[in-house]
């Protein structure tokens, strides 16, 4: 045993040594090295698992070949942390030599791995799900394309909703870190500019167990409550809020109300019908392109959702635009890649979820989807689609210099 | 090391060069001055080279040919691995082993396993990113690189001496609890306060200076500046371990009671044992700082906590090199387990291995190494190893 042992440290080694000497080979049919870095650990795990099942799709879609290449993926594996991430995509991108990133997962890893590709400029890197607007927004990094919408885009249109709904003053409730002050910016800009009222914001802390406090600073003469939190924190508020008697309407963020959520066993389930949300997916839109995905996903993964999560779809359209670019420059990436991301930058990329084009940031400009909350025949809760806004761009309509990036304090109309 | 041991070590002849360093305990009295003190001159530089040639006997009695060996091939090592190789695995390692020979120093030789030694190393990367140039304009304090590493220094040897002087008066498993409570208590200060640590976002964009027009985060520079601090470190450890400051605290790991009735002060002792800690952690933090450019409280959060006692065990605390052997294995299963086996399970791989050697060895690395050289003397040239030798004569 202890000689297996030392045989297993001294493989782990001497790989890393071969590893370090291998030169890489050149050779124009060489398979192309796609990396894929998704969350396989830590609060997010089972999200990256189903965006790496996405990238997968795109992948298997094409037979694992794209323009006479075969395609090698490599994958990493975060928990969510910046560092962990960048340390992740580096070893992709310098030992594995990757000729494309595809990734990470959150919103602060983006902007880590964004900053990371600004020193690694042969390579191209293009977004897995993160959604925080200052990863293209703020300092854009030439080699960085992102073909989702991000946090605030994915809120489009709910603010409109919300108050054709009577929402009139709404108390935010949200977690304290960029992905949630995005989707907050973008609800409030469009509700204040139409007249709505956010009295009272309440950031709480990811990962919180106890909402007690939040839930008795609600105030009475609140129409509703926007529920920026994901998973088991909006689990876990949820349940309080039933048990403390609340019967404020919910207006949810974008991983608020998903599949995860929505099938979890409590009381409160009933008390969701009627929750709209903003999001950059919805379980049940009925465009062919929609239903022809959802049924291939089903079938290349049996042991995955019933329904392809955000996280999923979104990674396979990002590897689904790596591999159309690709396959559009006839897997040329000489001259520092430079045809391809030219290519990638000027494409309308064909998604389940309508067409995608990047602004001048490369950041996508895309479609979002209100949703509600019904229940079916069988008693399962879904999300309906209420509306589907087309063009969202990442500045909603203002001028990059109006625009100002979501914070804990910014927009505020009280 | 036994109490006849210690005993023994306190009156050789560098126990009591380096006596007036810690003569703070009420110790036995040793004469520190040369015989006759104030003598003449000739009497003096007789006493130099005398000590001229202690130290060439020092280094021809200690410095093996294998030790100039280990030198050149970290010398040389970055010109021939990738840059890759260089920065993520070495090091990375170098840092991570650095703040776990923190651990070793206090879990090996002062017998108090502390669990907040990351929390220690966060206090002074945190400290560079406040104090320093930082991502985040409100936060950032933008003081020079060399009025922040003194403070980050000081603020780390004082929050250790802190955990130290609130944990000292427990032993085993509940040193292990005030010490993991005190590490989470800070990893949700970090989370929940924005004014000073930003919150879960932390505080990005922080570089180290660049002195001599050096970019010390380059690879190759920055394995140079981390190996030559872990190098530092380690060389101080095992003085200090020599020196009857370590003496005593060994003595204290061994025997308090006993080590209280000679005189010792043994909460002075631990307390000390706890700063010396916090300046290699701190040295460890703010290395770890400038390698990630980033720091959040996932940085300082319980996985970190407990990775840190892992990497120390892995690799054995029965010497200071341990922690850094630990280290590398700790940063090799990081980075290739995921390439071994499918994605999920890759987890499993580094649970695995670190059962098998714990299990297999209960000293870590350093003990597997010590059985083998006792399956096959052959091996090496001498018969019994120097430890051998002495323990058997108590």
């Amino acid at each position: 045993m202890r000689q297996t042992k030392r045989v297993f440290i001294r493989t782990l080694v001497s790989a890393a040594v071969l590893g370090a000497l291998a030169a890489p080979a050149a050779a124009q049919q060489a398979p192309v090295k796609i990396g894929v870095l998704a969350t396989l650990e830590g609060p997010f795990a089972a999200g990256g698992a189903d965006g790496m099942r996405g990238a997968e799709l795109a992948v298997r879609q094409r037979g694992g070949m794209v323009a006479g290449r075969k395609i090698e993926l490599i994958k990493a594996s975060s928990d969510a942390k910046p560092d962990v991430a960048v340390n992740s995509a580096r070893k992709l991108v310098e030992q594995d030599k990757v000729d494309i990133l595809v990734g990470p997962l959150s919103g602060g890893e983006g902007i880590a791995v964004k900053d990371y590709s600004k020193t690694q400029p042969q390579v191209t890197f293009i977004n897995g799900s993160s959604g925080a607007q200052a990863t293209t927004l703020v300092n854009p990094s030439p080699n960085f394309f992102r073909f989702n919408t991000d946090g605030g885009q994915w809120m489009v249109g709910l603010g409109e909703e919300a108050l054709k709904r009577g929402y009139k003053r709404v108390m935010v409730i949200a977690e304290d870190y960029a992905f949630p002050y995005s989707q907050v910016q973008g609800f409030m800009t469009e509700y204040c500019r139409l007249g709505g009222k956010v009295p009272i914001k309440a950031w709480v802390p990811l990962g919180g167990k106890d909402y007690s406090s939040v839930i008795a600073r609600i105030p009475n003469d609140v129409d509703a409550l926007l529920l920026v939190l994901g998973g088991a924190d909006a689990v876990n508020f949820l349940n309080q809020f039933e048990a403390s008697g609340g019967e404020k309407p919910l207006i949810g963020g974008s991983i608020t109300v998903s599949q995860d959520v929505l099938n979890y066993r409590g009381k409160k389930r009933d008390s969701l019908v009627g929750t709209i949300a903003g999001s950059p997916i919805a379980d049940a839109y009925d465009a062919p392109e929609w239903k022809a995905f959802v049924a291939e996903y089903k079938k290349n993964f049996p042991d995955g959702y019933p329904s392809p999560s955000l996280f999923g779809l979104v990674y396979y359209m990002n590897m689904k635009a790596a591999l159309d670019g690709l396959e559009a420059v006839n897997g040329d990436l000489s001259d520092g890649q430079a045809k391809y991301r030219q290519t990638l930058a000027n494409m309308t990329l064909k998604t389940p979820t309508g067409d995608v084009k990047l602004d001048a940031n490369r950041q996508a400009i895309g479609s979002t989807f209100i949703t509600e909350v019904v229940k079916d025949a069988q008693g399962n809760l879904f999300n309906r689609v209420v509306r589907k806004v087309d063009g969202v761009s990442q500045t909603m309509g203002m001028s990059p210099a109006d625009f100002k990036i979501g914070s804990r304090d910014e927009p505020n109309c009280p | 090391m036994s109490a006849a041991h210690w005993r023994k070590a306190m009156n050789s002849g560098a126990g009591r060069q380096a006596w007036p360093e810690s003569a703070q305990e009420g110790a036995p009295t040793v004469d520190r001055r040369p015989d006759g003190g104030d003598s003449q001159d000739g009497k003096r530089v007789g006493a130099g080279a005398a000590r001229q040639r202690h130290w060439l006997n020092w280094i021809v009695a200690h410095v093996k040919p294998r030790h100039l060996l280990i030198l050149i091939a970290l010398a040389v090592f970055p010109s021939v691995a990738t840059p890759f190789i260089t920065f993520q695995i070495a090091a990375q390692s170098l840092i991570l082993g650095t703040i776990a020979l923190s651990l070793t120093f206090l879990g090996g030789y002062g017998g108090m396993v502390s669990l907040a030694q990351m929390t220690v190393a966060g206090i002074a990367g945190y400290t560079i990113a406040i104090l320093g140039v930082n991502g985040t304009p409100e936060i950032s304090v933008d003081w020079p690189w060399w009025a922040i590493v003194p403070i980050a220094l000081l603020l780390a040897v004082l929050s250790s001496a802190l955990v130290g002087w609130l944990s000292v008066r427990t032993e085993g498993i509940y040193t292990i609890m005030i010490t993991l409570a005190i590490g989470v208590a800070f990893y949700y200060l970090a989370l929940q306060n924005y004014s000073v640590f930003n919150g879960f976002q932390g505080l990005q964009k922080i570089q180290p200076p660049p002195l001599f027009g050096v970019q010390w985060r380059d690879p190759v520079p920055f394995y140079f500046l981390a190996l030559f601090w872990a190098l530092a470190c380690y060389f101080f450890i095992k003085y200090l371990l020599r020196s009857p400051f370590g003496i005593a605290l060994q003595g204290i790991r061994d025997n308090p009671r006993r080590m209280n009735s000679l005189g010792f002060a043994v909460t002075a002792h631990r307390v000390a044992a706890y700063a010396v800690a916090g300046l290699i952690a701190g040295i460890g933090g703010i290395l770890m700082v400038w390698y990630n450019g980033l720091i959040t409280p996932g940085s300082v959060g319980t996985s970190w906590l407990i990775n840190i006692l892992v990497i120390a065990v892995l690799g054995g605390m029965r010497h200071p090199v341990g922690p850094f052997l630990g280290a590398l294995v700790f940063v090799l299963l990081q980075t290739f387990a995921i390439d071994l086996i499918d994605r999920e399970r890759f987890n499993l791989v580094i649970g695995v291995v670190f059962l098998a050697i714990v299990l297999f060895s209960p000293d870590g690395l350093l003990g597997l190494w010590a059985r083998l050289r006792a399956h096959f003397p052959a091996a090496d040239a001498r018969p019994v190893s120097s430890t051998a030798r002495r323990s058997s004569r108590h």
